[in-house]
C-alpha cells in the first residue's frame, strides 16, 4: 500500500457533533441542518498501491478537489487517519500524517507526493523563471550542485517537450498549455511515487488537453508513480484511470474499475453521471 | 463435445452458478435480467465456445469474468499459474488490474484505441507492456498484421479510418500478439469473410497448442464445429408470464 486514507472529513465550521451523520449522499445534502456547518468531505477511506492510477469524479461542489488537498496537506482535516508507505513514528508503527510533525510532513511535499493544480499560478511561483520554479523542487529534494540542478532542468525541459532555450523565461511568457507543462516538469523533478493532479486539463482546448494527458500518461508509464487524478470529465477518467471513485455530497458513492463504473455503474448517482455522457 | 487435448489440460477457470440482474435507478429502478445459472469450466489450451441467441447474455457473461460487470450471485473462480486460485467475482480491484496486466486478456468486439495510435503501435503495446523491447515488437507486430492480410501502407495510419473488418483484425492482432493464460474473445470473426476468419481460426489454433485457455462467442456454428473444443448453452429461464408486453397491450 502506498498512500491509505482513513475515514477522513473536514468540517468547515462550529460542528455541532452529529454533523457526519446528518449530511453526505443519503441524505442528500452536504450542510448540517443542526449547525449549519459545511461538510466538505464525510469520512472517506481511499487506498492506492504502487503503480495505480486513480480517478476521483463528481459534480462540482462534491469535495473533488478538497480531498486531494486533504491527502496533499494544503489543508488539514477535520479528523481521520493518513498513512503513506515507509512512514514510521519512534515506535515502528504506521505514522498518521495527519497531526505528524511538520517536518515530516515537509519532506512528503518536497519529495515523495507532487500536485499538479489546475491553476498553474498554484502550483508555480510566477516570480521564478520556468528553471528556477523546476529547481526550487530539486533543491527542496536535497539537491544542491548547480550543474546537477542545471541539467536535470533541462532535461525535464526536453522531456515535455517545450525548447530548452525557454528555460530561463518567466511563466507570465507561456501560453495556459505550457504553463501545465511547467507544472508538470516541476511535480516529476523530485521523481515523487504518486502524484495528484486536479484538473489537470479543464480549460485548455481539446489538441492542448489531449496532448497533456498523453504526456502524463507517457511520464507514467515510463517512471512508474501512482496517480490520482481529480476530473468531472469522464472521457480524462476513461483515457487515464484504472479505478474511479464517485463523490457526491462530500460522500465517497462508489468505488470500482474504471471500465466497470462506466459500463455497469451501480448507483444511482453514478448512472445518472454515466448517462449524461454526450 | 469431446476434449481433444484431454491429457494435457488444466482446469484454468470454473464459473459456478453465476448470476446477474441490472437494477435501473432513473428508470423507477426496473430491474433488468442479464443471466441466471451459468455454471462451466475452462482448460488449459482449449477453446470454449459460450452459444445460445442473440440477447442471451453471452457477452455479459465474458464482461463479468472480467469484472466490467459486477455479479450478484455464484463465483468465478480463476487458477492462476503459480497454484493459487481467486474469486474474479469477489477480489480486490487491485487483484482484478494486476490479473489484467498478466494473465487474463479480452478481446472485444469492436476496437478501442485513441485516433492518435496507429496500427503498429496499437498491436505492439502490448508486447511492449510485457515487458518486449520496441523496435522488435513493431516488427512482430507488422509481420501478425500482414499474416492476417492487413496492407502495409496502413500500417502507420490510425486504425480508426479503417473497414469494420479491417479494425477487426488489428483488434485480434492485439489479443494474440502476446496472449495471456486466459483468452476471452467476443465475436473475433463476425465482419471478417471467409478467408480472413480462416486465418484467425488458424491463429486460435496456434494459441491452443501454446496451451492458452480461451472462451469465445462465435456467431456462427460452422465456426464453432471448425475450432472449439467444448460448448456451453446459455439459456434464458422462461418466465410464467410476459408483464411488461401486457402492460404496453393494456396501454
Amino acid at each position: 500500500m502506498l498512500l491509505e486514507v482513513q475515514n477522513v472529513s473536514k468540517v468547515y465550521g462550529t460542528s455541532c457533533g452529529n454533523c457526519l451523520e446528518l449530511t453526505g449522499v443519503f441524505h442528500n445534502r452536504a450542510i448540517c441542518p443542526v449547525c449549519n456547518s459545511v461538510v466538505a468531505i464525510n469520512s472517506i477511506s481511499l487506498k492506492a498501491r504502487d503503480n495505480e492510477i486513480l480517478g476521483i469524479v463528481g459534480e462540482s461542489g462534491s469535495g473533488k478537489s478538497t480531498l486531494l488537498q486533504l491527502i496533499y496537506q494544503d489543508i488539514s482535516a477535520s479528523s481521520g487517519k493518513i498513512y503513506f508507505n515507509g512512514l514510521e513514528d519512534d515506535d515502528g508503527e504506521p505514522l498518521n500524517i495527519l497531526g505528524a510533525p511538520q517536518s515530516v510532513v515537509a519532506r512528503l511535499r518536497n519529495k515523495d507526493m507532487s500536485m499538479i493544480y489546475q491553476n498553474p499560478r498554484l502550483g508555480l511561483n510566477f516570480l521564478f523563471s520556468a528553471g528556477g520554479n523546476i529547481a526550487q523542487r530539486i533543491i527542496s529534494g536535497g539537491e544542491r550542485r548547480y550543474r546537477n540542478i542545471r541539467e536535470n532542468g533541462l532535461s525535464l525541459m526536453e522531456r515535455i517537450e517545450m525548447e530548452s532555450s525557454r528555460i530561463d523565461d518567466y511563466p507570465e511568457a507561456f501560453s495556459g498549455g505550457q504553463q501545465q507543462r511547467i507544472q508538470i516538469a516541476k511535480a516529476l523533478s523530485s521523481s515523487p511515487r504518486i502524484l495528484l493532479l486536479d484538473e489537470p486539463t479543464t480549460g485548455l482546448d481539446v489538441s492542448v488537453q489531449a496532448k497533456i494527458l498523453d504526456l502524463i500518461k507517457e511520464l507514467q508509464q515510463e517512471m512508474g508513480f501512482s496517480m490520482i487524478i481529480v476530473s468531472h470529465d469522464l472521457g480524462v477518467i476513461n483515457h487515464l484511470t484504472d479505478i474511479t471513485v464517485v463523490m457526491k455530497h462530500g460522500s465517497l458513492v462508489e468505488y470500482g474499475l474504471t471500465d466497470q463504473i462506466l459500463e455497469d455503474p451501480q448507483h444511482p448517482y453514478t448512472q445518472l453521471l454515466v448517462s449524461s455522457i454526450l | 463435445m469431446q476434449a481433444k487435448n484431454a491429457e494435457r489440460a488444466a482446469v484454468k477457470l470454473v464459473v459456478d452458478n453465476i448470476g446477474k440482474t441490472f437494477t435501473l435507478h432513473n428508470r423507477e429502478s426496473v430491474k433488468v435480467e442479464g443471466f441466471q445459472a451459468i455454471s462451466f469450466a475452462a482448460y488449459t489450451g482449449e477453446l470454449l465456445a459460450l452459444t445460445g441467441p442473440s440477447g442471451v447474455g453471452k457477452s455479459s457473461v465474458l464482461k463479468a469474468i472480467f469484472r466490467t460487470y459486477l455479479t450478484q450471485r455464484g463465483t468465478i473462480m480463476f487458477h492462476r499459474s503459480n497454484g493459487s486460485v481467486v474469486d474474479l467475482a469477489s477480489c480486490s480491484e487491485s487483484d482484478v488490474l494486476m490479473l489484467r496486466r498478466r494473465e487474463i486478456g479480452f478481446v472485444t468486439q469492436f476496437l478501442k484505441v485513441l485516433p492518435r495510435v496507429t496500427a503498429l503501435q496499437a498491436v505492439a503495446s502490448p508486447l511492449i507492456d510485457a515487458g518486449e523491447y520496441e523496435t522488435p515488437s513493431l516488427y512482430r507486430a507488422g509481420v501478425l498484421l500482414d499474416s492476417l492480410g492487413i496492407r502495409e501502407e496502413l500500417f502507420h495510419l490510425s486504425p480508426l479510418t479503417f473497414s469494420g473488418g479491417e479494425q477487426q483484425r488489428v483488434n485480434i492482432a492485439r489479443g494474440v500478439i502476446a496472449p495471456k493464460e486466459l483468452l476471452l474473445l467476443d465475436e473475433p470473426t463476425a465482419s471478417l469473410d471467409e478467408k480472413s476468419s480462416g486465418k484467425v481460426l488458424e491463429l486460435l489454433a496456434g494459441l491452443k497448442d501454446q496451451g492458452i485457455a480461451m472462451i469465445g462467442i462465435f456467431h456462427d456454428q460452422n465456426k464453432i464445429d471448425q475450432v472449439a473444443d467444448r460448448s456451453y448453452e446459455i439459456v434464458r429461464e422462461q418466465k410464467q408470464e410476459e408483464p411488461h408486453l401486457m402492460h404496453l397491450e393494456a396501454a
